[in-house]
This record gives structure tokens, sequence and C-alpha cells, in this order.
């Protein structure tokens, strides 16, 4: 399992990085952690011609605040998102997450951006964005531009990037203080991908749901914003009805394969029991 | 392919050589570094056997290129005895506990518990499963690894150990 | 007697001989990354070599285009089955009886068969080049399901076997079956079954996996053109009989041959056969005069090299309403892929299955085992277990369970009800075997006490009440396993490996200051042989372990062996090394004698040496022997101090154990949790109870995949959709139970140590115990029997097919 050759480039600005990546055209991928594609490369199933190694770009890392925002540079990583007291205070539904992908190793090396970016159906990190309503920032020979997360996403592998476009950075509106989260991912083990997941964030006032959002990893060829399972839960008191209405409206977007994980139908079925699960844990942590 | 002249300190000394860009850190530290210490043993970043630390991190070392490592500091498995040639806590607690069998996985195993003690000097037996689990041991089912690493930290941190019975 | 003489205990101690804790001589190499295994290997000028594979299952090869490959730079040559027919080594013999293609000879039979080798100046040309190699395929109907190999219109497989109606092990029925294998008396089976009150019958499939260690399959092949002498450095479990195979098919003379194997990350039955990989890098070295490479990718590993299992046991048992099992029929359909590599001593196709009696006391049993071919890979071997007796304790062990539910008893009752008793032994069972000891009876309530059985039992009809109101998603599982291993092949009357008896050696040489070598036939790959081998002759001639350097691997240093597989190398070697040890203690005494001016029989053994009876201060030292034997030996003997044995044992040895696991699963989404896992077992004299409790937490980690999850499986057009790490279960520190282990010792009466082996006993054992504690937690919903790996969905399917979940 030996990559196929290929020249490598390290940029060192983001402009440098856009620059190579017009110039060099569809031959060209961009290196974030490499864990999704050096694999890849390995089977040879991906085989660019030319490598360009966001590493060198200092200005792709770091966590900050931008108002009501916390904007993340794509070339983060999940353990320094784990080591952010920032994230852990506002965004604390990304530590709960950053612990359940992958392993330690993988996590000091796999990036925000590249779980974002790369359209895989398997990341978890699209959901918890699609669930925040983040946006994230392309950088491309036109210029640099904004676009939701939940416009991102068109198909597996597919997104809104346009050649010569690097997602640069990822800008999360900061959920209200006091608000409910939880990620309930269900895996074989370590290291896999979940054979279901549902992220929560919700509000709740006077026992009641205030407001809700849910999404899905893994159950479709895109991560799912399952908009009619939040509604069903608005307003109500999260009593077993209303979370077997959210369950089941879940289930009714959810189109995921067969696989190792199991039959289609079983993971629908659990993607359902997630979506409850989750409601229910962000509901007792929400105040 | 073109190969590029990169240098990294590694075990606190300067290597350097010629990598092709495709050239995976676990060769070139194997091949050209002559530390065959790491171990190759899935080559797709799930069993931890490649495991080295770069720059005050565990990374798989199979699932890196050796060019994006030009200047980093490494440590290997070569690296982690004592000054004086001893076995080192984390290496005597894996003799004494008996948490190896094979050796294979052992590099990685050690390696990947040394970061996980330098980031928490005290770990749980829950924290030490989760530190390690990237890596997979096919011999040991972990339990005498969890000791090792917990003989390990006791010794760290002048403490004595206490063998949690079975 | 002044203070620095050490007592009696300090001088026992200092031995660190049989019973000792000893920490591991391996583990100073190991700690510090100073192994040497075989991917270490670098000789000057060594060249690398990769395979291209079929991704097909079945499918005919109409042509390979070799042309774009040559030209990568460095690819220095392509063999197909064309090159290698110039050598005759186009095809290769099984440890089966039966053949296998080395390359793609025509067609081919499973994904990733090897179709050709790329051979390279480093491992990423030779990568280059297969990518660049074009085969031309026309796919072939594929044949996935076992129960459907001998239809009528099944596919044919096999075209070299066309009309031939006797295979190795007799008539062949079918163009895809391999043998029928049957034994037992069938007419008494029968009658048992007619008069019967109570029988049960379940097909209880145990399925295919894979013993994937670590370290993957690999070899360094190095021919020397002048002398014509070929040496091999490669991941083998049995390094001899990889000579001699290497010098009967590639008619190079035995002494010509060097064969080393280092230092071995794991092996767990994967490395005990001949794979094609090792016999294209040496043709590769034949024919560049350069050593040549080969190392397995996981993925090649998980597809191609081996696999285990794939049993399908129609199981039937006879029995009284009281519960006394009255006969035993069992009807084994085997998988065996596109070619029978199974390797099991060779008049055995189907290892020793036939322990599938286990530890009860049937009076008349019949097993049949029909081998079939399929479009899978080709084995199997005995993945951490004696040769398929890890399938014949599941089959059992789960019958025995369907049975104690058919009667309404519990089943750890049912089992004491049917021991074999201790005064039984030595037990004649109805399938052939001699059971050479047991305390069953005592192991089983040991256990039962440890654990609390019958609070667990009260506390599980508590929960199934709560279930059943409905309070609880959640249900308990207890899984009882008791397990008789019949273990180190073996005996020279009924076990060889193509013709060569299954002995195994030791040879000890003492040097005159009071340390030794000591070589072994042997190949340790984590099992500590390097330091329990030496706490044995410690023991036994009062040298300290520490002073006794162990040695295996080398084929031309080592006495010949059959390796280490089948946990034997206890049973056998471990008697060898007991046996030379004795050789050396006897000359040892007539040294002794000599020097201290008495006769022989008035010296007796102390812990180091030997004293002058009734005159305890009268002493010769093992010490100062070992230097009398070079310097003052008595007049016409020989000097020195060296011995070798070679072991053929008088039986089998039949460790056992008693296990229980405690399993909650939640039927919603089929998730379990291992609350509890109990091992006790009885493998004889304990030689390193730090070791022998190593072994079992391993062998129970390698059980919990297996019975959970871990599974190599096809989809229907052949494709193994559980090729990587990633869908293998290969569980985590994370996922993996914890273990407690306890035991009893009935040692071995034949074994001179009574050692009975023990690296096998907890995946035997375990796997049902895990399954049994699913089939439990589900029992009393009205499941029978439900078919493992019990992965998640699998559960959950079954909580389903069972009414409990929508």
């Amino acid at each position: 399992m030996i990559p196929g050759p290929f020249d490598y480039h390290r940029p060192a600005s983001v402009g440098d990085a856009v620059k190579l990546l017009a110039d060099l055209g569809d031959e060209a991928r961009p290196l974030a952690g490499g864990h999704s594609l050096l694999p890849m490369m390995k089977l040879r199933l991906a085989t660019p011609a030319h490598l360009i190694d966001l590493h060198g770009i200092a200005g792709l890392k770091g966590i900050c605040r931008d108002g009501d925002r916390i904007v993340i540079g794509a070339m983060t990583t999940q353990a320094e998102l784990l080591a952010s007291a920032e994230i852990g205070e506002r965004l604390p539904i990304l530590h709960e997450t950053a612990l359940l992908i992958a392993d330690p190793q993988v996590r000091y090396r796999g990036t925000l951006g590249g779980n974002v970016a790369n359209g895989d159906p398997g990341n978890d990190m699209p959901a918890l964005m699609l669930a925040l309503d983040a946006s994230y920032r392309l950088e491309g020979p036109n210029g640099a531009r904004e676009v939701a997360a939940r416009e991102f996403y068109q198909g597996a592998y597919f997104t809104a990037l346009e050649p010569g476009e690097i997602l640069t950075g990822i800008s999360i509106p900061v959920p209200p203080a006091g608000h409910g989260y939880a990620y309930e991912k269900l895996k074989r083990k370590v290291g896999d991908y979940a054979t279901a997941a549902a992220g929560v964030v919700l509000t709740m006032a006077g026992g009641k749901v205030a407001s809700c959002v849910i999404t899905l990893t893994n159950l479709h060829e895109t991560p799912l914003l399952a908009t009619d399972a939040a509604n069903a839960v608005i307003g109500t008191t999260l009593d077993d009805a209303a979370l077997k209405a959210a369950a089941s409206a879940a289930r009714a977007i959810m189109q995921p394969a067969s696989d190792a994980r199991g039959p289609a139908e079983y993971r629908i079925h659990v993607g359902g029991i997630m979506v409850m699960r989750a409601l229910q844990r962000a509901a007792s942590r929400a105040s | 392919m073109p190969k590029t002249h990169i240098t990294m300190k590694v075990n606190g000394s300067e290597v350097e050589g010629l990598a092709e860009p495709r050239t995976l850190l676990v060769h070139f530290l194997r091949e050209q570094a002559q530390l065959t210490g790491t171990h190759i043993g899935c080559e797709t970043s799930h069993c931890g056997a490649c495991t080295i630390d770069i720059d005050g991190m565990s990374v798989k070392s199979c699932t890196m290129l050796a060019v994006q490592a030009n200047g980093a500091e490494i440590t290997t498995i070569e690296g982690m005895a004592n000054a004086d040639g001893t076995l080192s806590p984390l290496q005597e607690g894996f003799r004494m506990m008996h948490g190896l069998q094979c050796g294979f996985c052992t590099p990685g195993m050690i390696i990947r518990a040394h970061r996980l003690l330098k980031e928490n000097p005290s770990p749980t037996e829950a924290e030490i499963r989760a530190g390690i689990s990237g890596n997979i041991c096919r011999c040991t089912g972990y339990q005498n690894i969890v000791k090792a690493i917990q003989y390990a930290a006791a010794k760290i941190n002048g403490v004595e150990f206490q063998e949690a019975a079975e | 007697m002044n203070d620095m003489t050490p007592t009696r205990e300090q001088r026992e101690a200092a031995l660190e001989g049989m019973g000792c804790r000893r920490k591991r001589v391996e583990d100073i190499r190991f700690t510090q990354g100073k192994g040497n295994y075989v991917d270490d290997v670098k000789l000057p000028g060594m060249l690398h070599g990769d395979f291209v594979r079929s991704p097909h299952a079945h499918a005919r090869v109409k042509a390979i285009h070799t042309e774009e490959a040559l030209k990568v730079p460095g690819v220095l040559a392509v063999i197909t089955a064309e090159t290698l027919k110039t050598v005759n080594l186009a095809w290769m013999p099984t440890l089966a009886g039966d053949v296998q293609m080395v390359l793609a000879d025509g067609k081919v039979l499973f994904q990733n068969q090897e179709v050709a080798f790329v051979v390279a100046t480093d491992r990423y040309a030779a990568d280059d080049g297969v990518s660049k190699v074009v085969v031309e395929y026309e796919p072939l109907p594929v044949l996935v399901d076992p129960f459907k190999a001998m239809d009528p219109d099944a596919p044919v497989l096999r075209e070299d076997l066309a009309g031939k109606t006797v295979g190795a092990h007799g008539p062949r029925k079918h163009h895809n079956h391999i043998f029928e294998w049957s034994v037992g008396d069938k007419e008494l089976t029968d009658a048992a079954f007619k008069k019967a009150e109570v029988t049960i019958k379940e097909m209880i499939s145990y399925h295919r996996t894979h013993p994937s260690p670590l370290e993957t399959c690999q070899c360094v092949c190095a021919f020397d053109k002048i002398k014509g002498e070929l040496t091999i450095w490669g991941t083998f479990q049995a390094p001899h009989v990889i000579r001699t195979v290497v010098s009967l098919i590639a008619k190079i003379p035995e002494q010509k041959i060097h064969v080393i194997a280092p230092d071995i990350g794991g092996g767990f039955g994967n490395k005990v056969g001949a794979y094609p990989g090792y016999i294209c890098a040496a043709v590769a070295s034949i024919v560049t005069g350069k050593p040549v490479k080969w190392v397995e990718d996981r993925i090649e590993n998980l597809t191609a090299t081996a696999f285990a299992r794939d049993y399908h046991m129609t199981t039937e048992i006879a029995a009284t309403k009281d519960g006394k099992v009255t006969g035993l029929r069992v009807h084994v359909l085997a998988d065996h892929g596109g070619f029978d590599a199974c390797a099991d001593p060779s008049k055995w196709p189907a290892g020793f299955f036939n322990i599938v009696t286990g530890s009860y006391d049937f009076p008349v049993a019949h097993l049949s085992v029909d081998g079939v071919y399929t479009n899978k890979a080709p084995g199997g071997v005995a993945y951490r277990c004696s040769f398929r007796v890890t399938e014949a304790a599941y089959c059992i062990e789960r019958a025995m369970d369907i049975l104690a539910q058919k009667l309404g008893m519990d089943p750890a009752e049912l089992r004491l009800k049917n021991f074999v008793k201790p005064e039984q032994f030595p037990y004649h069972s109805a399938l052939g075997w001699e059971y050479d000891s047991g305390d069953y009876h005592t192991a089983m309530r040991k256990m039962m006490e440890a654990v609390d059985y019958a609070g667990l039992r009260k506390e599980q009809a508590e929960k199934r009440a709560a279930f059943k109101r409905g309070e609880t998603r959640e249900i308990m599982g207890i899984g009882v396993s008791f397990f008789t291993e019949i273990v180190g092949a073996g005996p020279s009357k009924n076990c060889d490996i193509l013709g060569i008896a299954m002995f195994d050696s030791c040879e000890i040489r003492l040097h005159p200051t009071g340390a030794g070598i000591a070589r072994m036939g042997t190949k340790s790959q984590g099992q500590g042989h390097e330091t329990t081998w030496a706490q044995i002759i410690a023991s036994e001639i009062g040298i300290p372990a520490d002073n006794i350097m162990v040695e295996e691997g080398n084929t031309d240093t080592a006495p010949y062996g059959l390796g280490t597989y089948g946990s034997r190398s206890t049973p056998v070697a471990g008697a060898a090394i007991a046996m030379a040890a004795r050789k050396i203690k006897a000359k040892a005494q007539m040294i002794a004698a000599y020097k201290l001016e008495v006769h022989e029989d008035d010296l007796e053994w102390d812990i180091d040496g030997f004293r002058v009876k009734g005159l305890p201060e009268k002493v010769m030292s093992m010490k100062d022997i070992c230097w009398a034997a070079y310097n003052s030996v008595p007049p016409g003997m020989e000097p020195g101090l060296e011995a070798v044995s070679y072991y053929d044992p008088p039986n089998m040895t039949y460790p056992f154990g008693a296990y229980l696991c405690v399993m909650d699963i939640d039927v919603d989404t089929g998730v379990y949790k291992v609350r509890r896992f109990y091992a006790l077992d009885d493998c004889g004299t304990r030689i390193n109870p730090m070791i022998i409790e190593g072994q079992i937490h391993g062998g129970l980690t390698e059980a919990f995949a297996i019975a959970m999850g871990q599974e190599i499986r096809y989809d229907s057009e052949g494709n193994v959709v559980t090729g990587s790490f990633m869908d293998f279960f290969m569980p985590t520190a994370v996922e993996t139970p914890h273990w407690e282990t306890d035991f009893t010792v009935t040692p071995s009466p034949h074994h001179p140590i009574g050692a009975k082996g023990v690296g096998e006993s907890p995946n035997v054992g375990g796997v049902p115990a895990f399954s049994n504690a699913v089939n439990d937690a589900f029992a009393f919903l009205g499941a029978t029997h439900i078919q493992m790996p019990h992965d998640y969905w699998r559960n959950w399917q079954a909580a389903k097919n069972l009414g409990v979940v929508a």
C-alpha cells in the first residue's frame, strides 16, 4: 500500500495555495490532516499528481471570538479543539463530538476543515455544523465567499467547493447560554464511522422545548438537517409521544446504505433512537 | 521521482536523507534512519503500531509523509530508555506487568502511553483505555497494558504502585 | 553455616524455575524497539516483490500484459504462472493433500488471488509496477454459499480435478466436493436416537474469521548461486516444516536450505502454512540472483493468506427426560474456499473435530464432515486453537445449552449431570480419544461459587420479569461454557505432517561456568518461550533460568521440530526439554558421585545439586558439576554436558476449564455490555502463572472479538466486505472487557512435568461463553439458537424476530 507518485507543494499563504490549485487544476488536491486522503492514495483509489499541503499556512490555524461568533481556522486539529477552553465553554458539543472521532493519534492530525470539507458522509463534524448553522469561508481564484454549512453538502464527496477553492475557516454562531446539546453516536468500536448518529442543539423555556435543531450523520449521502423532526418537539415537554414523533420524522428522511455496520433497516431504526437519546440528553443539559 | 533533502531531529540526533514526496514517514524512519522499532501493522491508520511522537503529538507515521516531518522533532521507541540506558518507567512497567507478548504493538503502545502520561500524569483506568484506543494489541487483551501504564504513572509520580486485584 | 549461606528457599528462588512469575527475557529488547522481525531484515541489493491480485472471485484469466509494468523505473521482472511453470512451481502442494495455484493458472478462484508477482528495486517501485500490469478477465458464475456447492448445477470451480473421483481423503461425491470424513458408530447412534425420550437438532454455524496477527506474513529469500543455497527469513510458526516443504517442491537439497524465523509478531495459526508469497520470493531470488523481500499488507492478509472456521454443524443430541445424554450426532459442512489449504495433521481432514463430545459422557456418537470448495480464500487454519477444536467446543457447548432449554434445566446443572467423572479417567470417548485426566466437577463448582451463580440466576429472573412488565429494555444473559480441549499434537501413531511424525525436540548444552544454551524445534510468536523453557530447565537441573539462553527458529542450529501451534509447544517440546534435562542430570549424577567419591545411588537431588544421603554438608552443585564435566569426568566417560531429546508423546493432553460470561443487551439497539467474565483454567502444572494469565487474557480477547463480530464476510459476488481493520472487528482497549482468571491443577499423568498447554484454551472456551450469554439473554423470549457473530445489528435483528422491537 504505497501512494502513487505526486509532486508536493507547501505554500506559505492561502493566496499561494489558491494560485497553485488554479494553475494545477484537477490534478491537484489540498492536503489537510491526511487521514482520509492518504489511505485512499495508498490504495491508489486517489492518484492526484500534486498535493498541496496546507500545514505551511500559519493563518489557517486558531480559534478566535468574533462578536457572537467563534471562528476556527480550517487547519485547527481535533486535539486543538479539545484543548480549547473557549470551545469547551461556548461550543461544548464540539468537545463531545471530537472525542468520538477516530482515536487520539488521528485527532492530533485530523483537522476540522478537513472533516467538514471533503464531503464524506461518515464524518461527524458536518452534522454539527448544520446543527449550529455554521458557515464556511471558501477562498478561490475569484476571491473569498461564505457558504452556509446547510447549503454546502450536495452528495457523497460532492460539495459547494468550486474548482480551485479551499475551505479556509469555519464561523459558528455561539448558541445561547443555557442551551442544551448532545451528539449521540452509535459505532461498533473506536475508530469507526457512525452506524447512526444524531446531533441536537436546543433551548428550553418553562419546561418546554423553545427551539431545536436536529441533524444526522451517516444516514444519507450527506449530513441531514431533520427539520420536521425538530418541529415535532418544539413546544412539547419532550414527552414520549413527542420523542417518538421526532424519531419517526427523522427516520422518514434517512437513506443509509446497507454495509458491515448493518442493513439499512437497522441503521434507520437506531438512527431514530439516536435522535430520541440526543434530545433527552440535550434537554437534561439545558437550563 | 525527484527526491527532496529533509532533516529532522530523531531521538535527539539529526537525521537527514532524501525522500520522494510520497515516502511515508514510517518508511523513512525504518529504512533511511535505520530505526526499525517503529512497526507497520495495518497501513490504514487503525492499528497504531507505527505511532511515534512528533513535536509533542502522538502520530501514526504510516499516514504522514516524510517531507511533512522536515524540521520536526521526533521520538521513537529507540529514544525511550533513560539516559543511562536503563529502562524508563514505561518500559519497566510493560515488563513488570507483562504488558507485552509478541512485542509488535509494544513500541507504538509505549510511545503513545508516553504522550498520554505527559498530558495526564495520573489517568484513571478509563482514561488509559481511551488514551490507547488508537493502538491495537492482538496478544494481551490490554488488561496488563493498562497495569503497565499505571505502574509507570506511579513510578513517575513517585508513589507506590498498587496493583488492582483481578 | 554462616549468615551468607543461602537458605533452601533462597536457593530455590534464585533458580526462577517452574511456578515462578518470572519476568520475560524477551521484553528487554521488545520494550526498546530492538526486536528483529522479518521486515527489519535488510540485505545488500535486496529487491521487493508485490502481487497483482484478482478483483474477481471467479474468472478466467484471458491474458496478462506486463509490458507497461516492465517500463516502470526500478521494475526488474514480472513473474506469472507461465514463468513458474518453467521451474514446475505454478502449483504447490497444501498441507491438506490438495494442490494450490501459486499464481493464477488459467483462472482465479477467489477475490485477491495472486495473479502476478512484480519484482523491483524497492517496495514503491514494486507497487508502481503492480498498478501497471493489465489483466484481462472473463468473469465466471460465483459460488459463495457452501450449502449450494454440491448442487447439480453448481459452477465447476476446480477444473484441474476434472474426472478425479478420489481425493486425498477418499471418494469425492461432486465436482466441488473435497472429502467426507466420518467417525463413530452410526448404527448404535441412530438406535440411540430412535429410542430417545428427548432430542434436539440445530444447525450451528461458526462463521469464517481470520487470525490476523499484528505483523502480517512476510519473508526475505536469498539465493546464493555459487553455493546453490537458499536462505529464507520468514514469519514461520514451523520453520523446519517450511524447510522440508521447500526442499521437496523446489528440489533444492535440504541441507542447502536455511530457514530462519526471527522474532514473530503474533501468529495465531496464520503463519503455519506455506503461501504463494514465499514461493514467489524464492523463485524471484533464484531468477535475479538477489535477495527478495515480500511483505503482505493488511488487506492481503485478511483476504488471501488463510482463514479460520467456516464450519456449519448440524447437531443432534439424544437424552433422557431427566437430562442424561444418550447420543450425539453431528454433520459438518466445511467451507474450505478455492483450495483445501487446511493446516491439519495430514490424516485429519477435519482436524480433531471428533473432540466434539466435549466434557460429557456420551455412550455413543457419530460424526461426519463434508468439505467443499467455494470461491473464497483457501484455508482453514487453526486460529488460536488446536485443529478444529474451537469449532467442536462451540458446537457441543451451544448444543448442551439448547438441550438444557428444551428440558427446562439449568445449563450448569445439565453439565454437572453429564460430565465425565474423575474416576472414569483415562476416559475413552465415543469418537475415539483417550482423555488423560480431568476433574470437571471440581472446576465447575469452583466457578459457580466464585461468581455466585445462583445469585446471578436470581437477578436474571428478576430482570426478565421487569422486562416483561415493560420496566426495562435491557436483557441479561449468563453464558456458561465448560470445555475440554485436545492439544499437543501429537503421538506418531496418529499425527504427522506430510509423513513427518509430530514429535518435538530440545538440545541443551551446558558450558563449563554453569551456564548453557538450549534450542528447540518450536518457535515462539509471543508465548515467551525464551523465558518459560529456561524455567523448566532451571527446575530440572538446578541452573538458574537466567543462565540458560533459549534459542529457536534457526533450522541450522535447532533440532528438528514441528513448530508452535495447536498448543503443542508445552505438551510436546516442554516434555522434550524435561527429558533432555534429565539426561543431563543423569550424567551429572555420575560426575558428582565420582567427585564426591560415593556411589551414584548414595546421592540425592537437592534443588541445585546433589548431596550425599545422610551427609547434607557433602554436596556438589550443578555449577561445580558443569566445570567438572569439562575438567575431570570419571574414567571412560566422554567429557561435556549436553543432551538432545526427541519426544514422541504417548497421548494428547486435555486441558479444560469453566468459563462464565454475564452480558446485558439493549434490545432497541442490540448494543451489549460484558459485565463480567470469569475464566477458570486447568492446564495441569503451571510453569509461569504470569504468562498463563497473559495468554488467557489474550485468548479471551480474541474469543470476544470472534463471537461478537469478527467476521470475514463475502457478498453474493464473492467480494470481501470486511477486508480491512475498519470493518474487520478488532477490539481496542475500550471495547475489551475486564478479565478474571482462576485455576485448578490436574497434572497430565503422561507428561514428564504434568503440563498440558494453555494458549488456546481461552479462545476455545471463550467463544461459547459469549455466544451462550447472548443466546441465554434471548432464551426467555423464545429463541433457541441465534447464529454468531453477535454484533449489534444481529442482536437487534434477533430481538425483532422475537417481536420485542417494532
